[in-house]
């Protein structure tokens, strides 16, 4: 190995590394937008709070996509470990589309609760409610711009050392959104409706 | 139609009355001034490949250090105004600056002295030597390391944008909702202070994490964690702060943003808000925001005292110790920022017991620093009379916050002048003297010439006998009863010669920054007289002195090895002859021009959303996605030295 190889080797060790500190700053993020819904989840201010306004079924759907998506997330990284670029791309594709049906539910209950009247303006608790979920939301979002383009740079230049590392990265980004997600399900709506 | 796509914004917002708009003008006639002296020496080429481009970490943290010391200008100036207006406003007698133009002003001193002053010398000094003293050729994410200094300039523009058009936040440095809220601060001033402070914020979590890695992953062969330098492990206790603490920052000011933007109600007084709440977590972020600024401080003073008592640092693995005690300490402290939030005797017992307890690894290393000097041979410098400044001050400092830590005593001196002196003694002693010494200790590394030394203790000796001369009196009338952000007081309470005396202390500061100006200038100008050749201008013990100052831009012909605290005084010590080198290829980032794009973008999200206008904060939040993806696609980010070139630079030198 020449001089090149060695520094790439530490420097696929050191940014992993990174993001890996990086998913803890996202986590500390999270947890204090948990904690402002734990402080502010009784705050309803006369409206409806959890048990009158979660629909478990429905969440419940939501979640068994997420986690399918995290399945095959890992299916695809598995694939891309081991150079199989076309299964791959597929099994990222199939992660993109159940993350943006995920997004798409998430959104559908965000709206059907704001023309009821029950949006972020009603009360502290459905303030808090929003900006944690909507968060979450948000680095969805985020992780799908980002298979987008990663799914047209592996197809474009193949699974090279830094696609591969990137590819690294996203699984990592998707997994830590899966575990955050099991928070919010047990902590705002099953605790919610409790 | 017009008027709807420039949102808040129209004349309106251009400054009226006359001490805003002297701030206003002269701002931009000394910007004018640097364009138009830029222009005529025809630098404009040199500045964007030399600087404004750069990944450099050593010229990145030049551009901080420049910042800061120019916000320090700002910051003073700030300070200035409020002990004229506090001596002068008293009775019949109304100051020169109205209440809420008085608040404004003490907003803008708060926050800019720690966002601005405090955390660009402390990133400045930090990009200058840890990569040095680690004996690596770079940082970690150099790319991610340029961005983070351009948000902190973003943040830094946003907030002097806010002299220049609208106003301030006039709610404190910290805007405690509900008078941040917008049913009480409806204008554009808490939207500017929010999106200066989440943009610069953002650029501090990145170089923590940044610099975190740094010192995990890239240390010099032999280098076990217990041999790197007493600064390095400083700023390791930083970073680990810095990435606990600023996550909690960004979600408070999000949240605080969403109340005002969007209508949420998380801190209102209405509506199921909880303004405490937003008290808890800005200082659940604002304690440890004070031991980060601080501990790296400590860090220069532990490399300043043991060069200059020619010793190895006294009781190194305790040093070690007290760095992480206070790290852990510094998180379970916040609430005795307001024990009158009236949360109950066992909770206050608790929070002033813990406060307590961060007097102990703090004691450690004061006394550390005595028994280094202890049978040395101190050599009296001007870094060591910044040393002796804040050793006495910050001990009484942190006395006086011992005594505050005590609830009931925090229930008269809350919100008092006295605790204003408190935490100013533990900021200017503790932080600001800590980075000036280090400046002035690693100046000629960085610039191959040292500074002048007498001009140097001048400033320091004018820095302290100001300190004592502008804040013993606000001890006094602290526990006379003066509160803090007070415009106007009664003649009658007798306090107005403190306040003078307090003026004049101020004056006393003035006059060594004067001296430090000049000391700059001075220094520049008769560079040739004080050139260091050696590279070791002080007799050091750590790395960053082994190689010419300043130092090639790889840091690094030969990557060093050390096995030894103290590496390079071990090496120094032992003369055996080395071999004759065998050079390698470097490679080193390439400048580019996208972190500057980035944060220009994220200037113009957070102006955007201060006033209103939509389009703008949204095109360029689009803006900063699309960068992202065109940097990232990009496959040569680094270039290559042969060892060809790497062996005749260092021959020649």
């Amino acid at each position: 190995m020449n001089n090149r190889e060695v520094m790439e080797e530490r420097n696929e060790a050191k940014t992993l590394f990174g993001f890996w500190t990086y998913l803890m700053t996202d986590c500390v993020l999270f947890a204090s937008l948990f904690a402002t819904f734990a402080v502010l989840r009784h705050n309803t201010f006369g409206g409806p709070g959890g048990a009158e306004l979660f629909n478990l079924p429905f969440v419940l759907a939501e979640t068994l996509i997420l986690l399918t998506s995290s399945f095959t997330c890992g299916l695809g990284m598995l694939y891309a470990n081991r150079g199989f670029k076309n299964i791959s791309l597929a099994l990222f594709s199939v992660t993109f589309l159940l993350g943006a049906s995920f997004l798409g539910l998430e959104l559908h209950e965000f709206h059907k609760l704001a023309i009821e009247g029950n949006s972020w303006r009603r009360s502290g608790f459905l303030s808090a409610f929003f900006t944690l979920v909507g968060t979450h939301g948000a680095h969805i979002s985020a992780g799908l711009i980002w298979m987008i383009v990663m799914i047209t740079r592996v197809n474009l230049k193949g699974l090279t050392p830094r696609n591969l590392q990137r590819l690294k990265m996203l699984s990592m980004f998707w997994h830590f959104l899966d575990v955050v997600w099991i928070f919010i399900f047990s902590i705002v709506y099953l605790f919610g409706v409790i | 139609m017009f008027a709807s796509l420039l949102g808040k914004l129209n004349t309106d917002a251009l400054p009226k009355d006359l001490v805003t708009a002297g701030g206003a003008a002269s701002m931009v006639f000394a910007l004018l001034a640097i364009a138009g002296f830029l222009t005529y020496k025809r630098r404009w080429t040199w500045l964007y490949r030399e600087w404004l481009t750069t990944s450099d970490p050593k010229k990145i943290g030049v551009m901080y250090i420049i910042v800061a010391l120019i916000m320090l200008l700002r910051g003073l100036g700030d300070a200035l105004m409020m002990r004229i207006q506090q001596a002068t406003s008293v009775g019949a007698h109304q100051g020169f600056l109205d209440a809420n133009h008085f608040q404004q002003v003490v907003s803008a001193h708060g926050t800019i002295m720690i966002f601005f002053v405090a955390m660009g010398l402390m990133f400045g000094l930090i990009n200058w030597v840890v990569p040095l003293q680690l004996g690596s050729r770079d940082i970690a994410f150099p790319f991610l390391n340029a961005t983070s200094f351009w948000l902190f300039a973003a943040g830094m523009a946003l907030i002097n944008l806010s002299l220049i058009v609208g106003e301030f936040s006039a709610a404190g440095w910290l805007a405690y909702p509900p008078l941040s809220e917008l049913q009480y601060s409806p204008g554009v001033g808490v939207d500017y202070w929010i999106w200066a402070l989440q943009i610069a914020g953002v650029g501090s979590l990145l170089s923590g994490i940044n610099f975190f890695v740094t010192i995990i992953k890239m240390r010099a062969p032999g280098m076990s964690l217990m041999k790197m330098p007493m600064f390095c492990w400083s700023v390791l206790g930083t970073m680990s702060l810095v990435i606990f603490a600023f996550p909690i920052l960004t979600a408070t000011l999000g949240m605080l943003a969403l109340d005002r933007t969007i209508g949420t109600h998380f801190f209102t007084s209405g509506g199921g808000g909880n303004a405490m709440m937003y008290v808890n977590l800005i200082w659940a972020w604002g304690h440890p925001e004070v031991y980060i600024l601080v501990i790296p401080a400590f860090g220069v003073y532990s490399e300043i005292v043991a060069t200059f008592s020619r010793k190895p640092l006294f009781g190194y693995k305790s040093m070690v110790g007290a760095i992480w005690g206070i790290v852990f300490l510094s998180f379970i402290v916040w609430l005795h920022h307001f024990f009158t939030m009236g949360a109950g005797a066992d909770v206050n017992a608790f929070f002033g017991i813990m406060t307590m307890l961060i007097s102990i690894p703090t004691g450690v290393k004061i006394f550390n620093w005595l028994f280094t000097m202890y049978r040395g041979r101190i050599q009296l410098t001007s870094p060591m009379y910044w040393f002796f400044g804040f050793i006495m001050l910050f001990t009484l400092g942190g006395v006086a916050g011992v005594i505050l830590a005590i609830p009931p005593a925090d229930f008269q001196l809350h919100n008092s002048l006295f605790l204003v002196a408190h935490f100013h003694t533990m900021i200017v002693a503790g932080v600001v003297f800590g980075y000036m010494a280090g400046l002035t200790y690693w100046f000629p590394k960085l610039f191959g010439f040292k500074l002048n030394e007498k001009l140097g203790k001048y400033a320091a000796v004018c820095w302290i006998g100001g300190f004592v001369l502008a804040f013993t009196p606000l001890y006094i009338l602290g526990l006379m009863g003066a509160t803090r952000r007070m415009d106007h007081y009664d003649a009658s309470l007798g306090w107005q010669w403190l306040f003078i005396v307090a003026a004049f202390g101020v004056g006393l500061i003035l006059l060594g920054v004067g001296f430090q100006i000049l000391q700059f200038i001075v220094s520049i100008v008769l560079r040739d007289n004080h050139r260091d050749l050696t590279g070791d201008p002080w007799n050091g013990r750590t790395l960053e002195w082994s190689v010419s100052s300043p130092p090639p831009k790889y840091n690094f012909a030969l990557i060093p090895k050390a096995d030894k605290i103290d590496a390079f005084w071990a090496a120094k010590q032992d003369k055996s002859a080395s071999k004759t080198p065998e050079y390698e290829d470097i490679y080193l980032p390439k400048n580019t021009p996208f972190s500057m794009i980035i944060a220009g973008f994220a200037f113009l999200v957070g102006f955007g959303i201060t006033w209103h206008i939509w389009w703008l904060a949204l095109a360029s939040f689009v803006g900063i996605i699309a960068s992202i993806a065109i940097r990232t696609s990009d496959e040569e980010t680094e270039y290559r030295i042969p060892a060809s070139e790497i062996k005749k630079m260092e021959t020649a030198a």
